[in-house]
């Protein structure tokens, strides 16, 4: 009995201390392992059917740890960083392939293969690949046809095709009205900024996905930016036909009585005029960032 | 449903030199005994000490030699590779080590199977790897527990040598057996437990509170001579002769009487009770208690 | 130290002893025989093909000889009663628990390093030439080392105080929960209440994370792996298994043998 003591005294010691330095270590760990790119996966996804077979009833959880993953990766609290776009496609390839109903990787897909870079991967065509995908395994799921349209609207300015999207899966079965709406309005008012921000509208109240929603909403805020900006660039053509000389900054419109406050994008920054005299966003703002990466309507 | 407690408040105490033996039957806690002392369980309470540091102290080892019961060994190794492994934790120079596993085969019998893999061995050669392994070390004190068990006739006499050498040397020898011959031949003192309890400890002699109980005389007659009738009536066959049992003070008349029929006396020999009477009592004892406990607890 | 070498080297000799170690190389051997014959079919990606499927045979194998060989490190010394002996010499047990790990991890060592030889030398055949990428193969044939070393002390510290058997159930149990600690610390952010994700993110530093320890891409894509991350698994290594050992000493100090 008398040996219990300093063996018990060993373990009080050991055991918190050692998982402190566990602690500390993984944490290094996870640093190096970062620089490393790791895709493990990426040997086997080049065959996903054989990865498939491996599953066998286990696929559809396979396939949700990998869509983890994708979510991990690219999700809005993940680290979105250059080099792990590569394997973005692998990935929901090997998703979609071991579970084919696995709609959020679709609908994930269709927005984040087809955004230019660094937003997402800048492969459209991927995108419709997975759509099609999707759209064959899932054919009562009308919003794919949504997707889909959007690919070709806005990533491959390809009117036509996005409005023939928008009317196939306004035929499926319980479809919104609006699809058939939506389809004629492409072909007849395609690339303006309204029909754009009726799609992303669309998208942004339909989506459940935190990241898609996200991206949605910036897309819509940097239309609106543009709005107020084409308002703004006329007030100084006026102001310039009024006073005889172009402002150089806002002040000046509204000393000119042509403005009444000063004018703020969104997110309460407010617009400067920039050296080329048109009105700009404040480069202190977040959209003034994110604009140049976004392409947009 | 109670546990059983295997040893009650066992008390003894072992001189330097002294060959103790531990007697009791199957299960009566001789084993659980040598365990404690050796660390391989722990006792609920209480304490004890071999030449004079705690159980506990494992440097204390080098001076102790242990046979397990029924000792197994890893098969997959020869008796010499074994005896080297146990030597190596004793800081011997490789040299050293050879001579003394040499050594030790030699005195257990065992030198021509000393490259044969343990798994062969029979039972017998394993208890003397167990008895080369325990003094290979050539501890000051030897703890064997059950020695002769799995020994034949010849075995179970060279290790009774073996223990007697131990002795003139000096060694303390603890060993526990439920043999009785060989704890009278062998031990200075002796422990006989029943029943986890010690029940006493003394010289075999003194145990059995000796007082003797009359003589025993060995006589050998001619059956047709009617002289001896009488006597041969009273006695009991022995081998080709009689055996007559007379209270002391009668001795030398009933020999009277025998040379008067001329019978050829053998022997004449005082009757002892034998530490097996006494074994025999102390286990009915412990039985009855055993029975009496239960008829209360049910 | 000398006691605990003793016992590291007769645990070695023991496994060496038994036979169904040289069974394991054996077919480890023939798994990479057969790897070059499926590279031959795969055409561009044969190196690629070898080192993942090398490098897999090399894992699966030293695990499964950790987990079978190291559940009965302990408990069969006990089952067979070759223990008792072994306690009356002057030797503390927690010298003979770390011998006995010591002689797995020894026994593993070359193993492993065995079959590491065999892998470069399909490699060789393959690519005729190696280059300095290739280094990353060591690299990863070293962490997979250090995962089963783990893996043997988790063996060691069950076979303590259970039957085989479920030494066995435990210890997978263990390496398939460790496989999944990414997954797991990546459960924060997701909709899990507070409570449940602080107590994931507990679990997931006490369980083993053997993703750690996974470099098999970069190896087969030639990249070479930093050597921040090999001192950083090498004291993971460390540290859980001075952890796991520990815990084993104390459960199996007070423990009545039979």
């Amino acid at each position: 009995m008398n040996n219990w003591k300093p063996v018990a005294i060993l373990l009080l010691l050991v055991l918190p201390g050692g998982f402190a330095g566990i602690w500390r270590v993984q944490h290094g760990i996870d640093g190096q392992l970062q620089k490393i790119h790791e895709e493990q996966d990426e040997v086997l996804l080049r065959s996903n059917k054989m990865m498939k077979t491996l599953s066998l009833e286990y696929a559809p959880l396979m396939a949700d740890v990998y869509w983890t993953r994708v979510v991990q990766y690219y999700g809005s609290k993940g680290e979105r960083r250059e080099q792990n776009l590569d394997s973005l496609w692998p990935l929901l390839d090997l998703s979609t392939t071991l579970d084919p109903n696995l709609i959020p990787a679709y609908r994930f897909g269709s927005t984040f293969l087809a955004e230019a870079r660094p937003v997402g991967l800048g492969r459209p065509d991927l995108a419709i690949e997975l759509i099609r995908r999707g759209i064959r395994e899932n054919p009562e799921y009308w919003r794919l046809y949504q997707d889909l349209g959007n690919i070709y609207y806005f990533s491959l300015h390809d009117n036509e095709k996005a409005s023939q999207a928008y009317v196939d899966g306004s035929n499926v079965p319980g479809a919104a009205p609006w699809m058939k709406l939506m389809a004629a309005r492409i072909v007849e008012r395609g690339d303006t900024r309204q029909t754009s921000r009726l799609l992303w509208s669309e998208l942004y109240e339909s989506s459940k996905d935190q990241t898609i929603k996200e991206n949605a909403k910036t897309h819509l805020l940097l239309l609106k930016t543009d709005d107020d900006i084409e308002q703004l660039n006329l007030l100084i053509a006026e102001f310039q036909k009024k006073y005889g000389h172009a402002p150089t900054q806002m002040r000046e419109l509204v000393e000119g009585r042509l403005l009444r406050g000063f004018p703020a994008d969104p997110e309460g920054f407010a617009y400067v005029i920039g050296k080329s005299g048109k009105a700009e966003l404040n480069p202190n703002g977040r959209l003034f960032k994110l604009e140049p990466l976004y392409r947009r309507f | 449903m109670k546990t059983r407690r295997s040893l009650e408040s066992l008390t003894m105490h072992v001189g330097e030199g002294e060959s103790f033996g531990f007697l009791g039957p199957n299960g009566a806690g001789k084993s659980t005994t040598l365990k404690l002392l050796m660390g391989i369980i722990f006792p609920t309470s209480g304490s004890a000490r071999i030449l004079g540091k705690p159980i506990s102290d494992v440097e204390m080892h080098k001076d102790i030699g242990y046979l397990p019961e029924q000792p197994y060994f890893y098969d997959y190794l020869t008796a010499a590779e074994l005896l080297d492994y146990f030597a190596r934790f004793f800081g011997f120079t490789a040299v050293e080590r050879e001579e003394r596993v040499a050594r030790m085969l030699k005195k257990v019998g065992l030198e021509t199977a000393g490259k044969i893999q343990l798994r062969k061995y029979s039972k017998g050669m394993l208890q003397r790897v167990g008895l080369a392994q325990a003094i290979l070390h050539d501890p000051k004190v030897v703890i064997l527990d059950e020695p002769m068990s799995g020994l034949d006739p010849i075995g179970r006499h060279e290790v009774r040598d073996i223990i007697l050498e131990l002795k003139r040397e000096g060694k303390t020898v603890l060993f526990s057996t439920h043999i009785l011959t060989d704890a009278e031949m062998l031990c200075d003192k002796v422990g006989v437990i029943v029943g986890g309890k010690l029940q006493g400890v003394g010289r075999p002699g003194e145990i059995v509170g000796m007082k003797p109980s009359g003589m025993e005389i060995l006589f050998e007659v001619d059956e047709s001579d009617s002289r001896s009738g009488a006597l041969r009536a009273k006695a009991a066959r022995s081998g080709s002769g009689f055996a007559l049992r007379v209270p002391e003070d009668s001795v030398y008349a009933a020999l009277e009487e025998l040379r008067a029929a001329d019978a050829k006396i053998v022997s004449v020999a005082q009757i002892k009770p034998t530490l097996e009477e006494y074994f025999m009592h102390l286990v009915e004892k412990d039985r009855a208690q055993a029975a009496a406990i239960e008829v209360y607890g049910k | 130290m000398m006691r605990v070498g003793a016992v590291a080297w007769n645990t070695f000799r023991e496994a060496v002893r038994d036979r169904v170690l040289y069974n394991l190389v054996f077919f480890a051997l023939l798994m990479m025989a057969s790897a070059i014959f499926m590279g031959q079919i795969s055409l561009e990606i044969e190196t690629i093909v070898i080192i993942t499927v090398g490098l897999s045979a090399v894992s699966v194998i030293g695990l499964l000889i950790a987990i079978f060989t190291g559940v009965g490190l302990v408990s069969k010394e006990i089952d067979k009663r070759t223990l008792y002996a072994l306690l009356s010499k002057p030797v503390r047990r927690w010298e003979f628990l770390v011998g006995k790990f010591a002689g797995l991890v020894l026994t593993l060592a070359v193993n492993t390093a065995a079959m590491a030889v065999g892998l470069v030398l399909a490699l060789l055949y393959v690519k005729h030439s190696l280059e300095r990428g290739d280094a990353a193969v060591f690299v990863a044939v070293y962490f997979i080392w250090l995962k089963i070393v783990i893996v043997i002390s988790l063996a060691l510290l069950f076979s303590c105080f259970t039957s085989q058997l479920l030494a066995i159930l435990f210890t997978a149990g263990l390496y398939i929960a460790g496989l999944f600690v990414t997954e797991m610390r990546n459960l924060s952010g997701s909709k899990l209440a507070p409570i449940t994700q602080t107590f994931f993110s507990w679990v997931s530093y006490v369980l083993p994370n053997f993703g750690n320890f996974n470099v098999m891409a970069a190896a087969a894509h030639g990249r070479s792996v930093p050597s921040g991350l090999i001192l950083e698994n090498t004291a993971y290594a460390i540290l859980y298994c001075g952890i796991v050992l520990t815990a084993a000493t104390v459960v199996f100090s007070r423990r009545n043998l039979k």
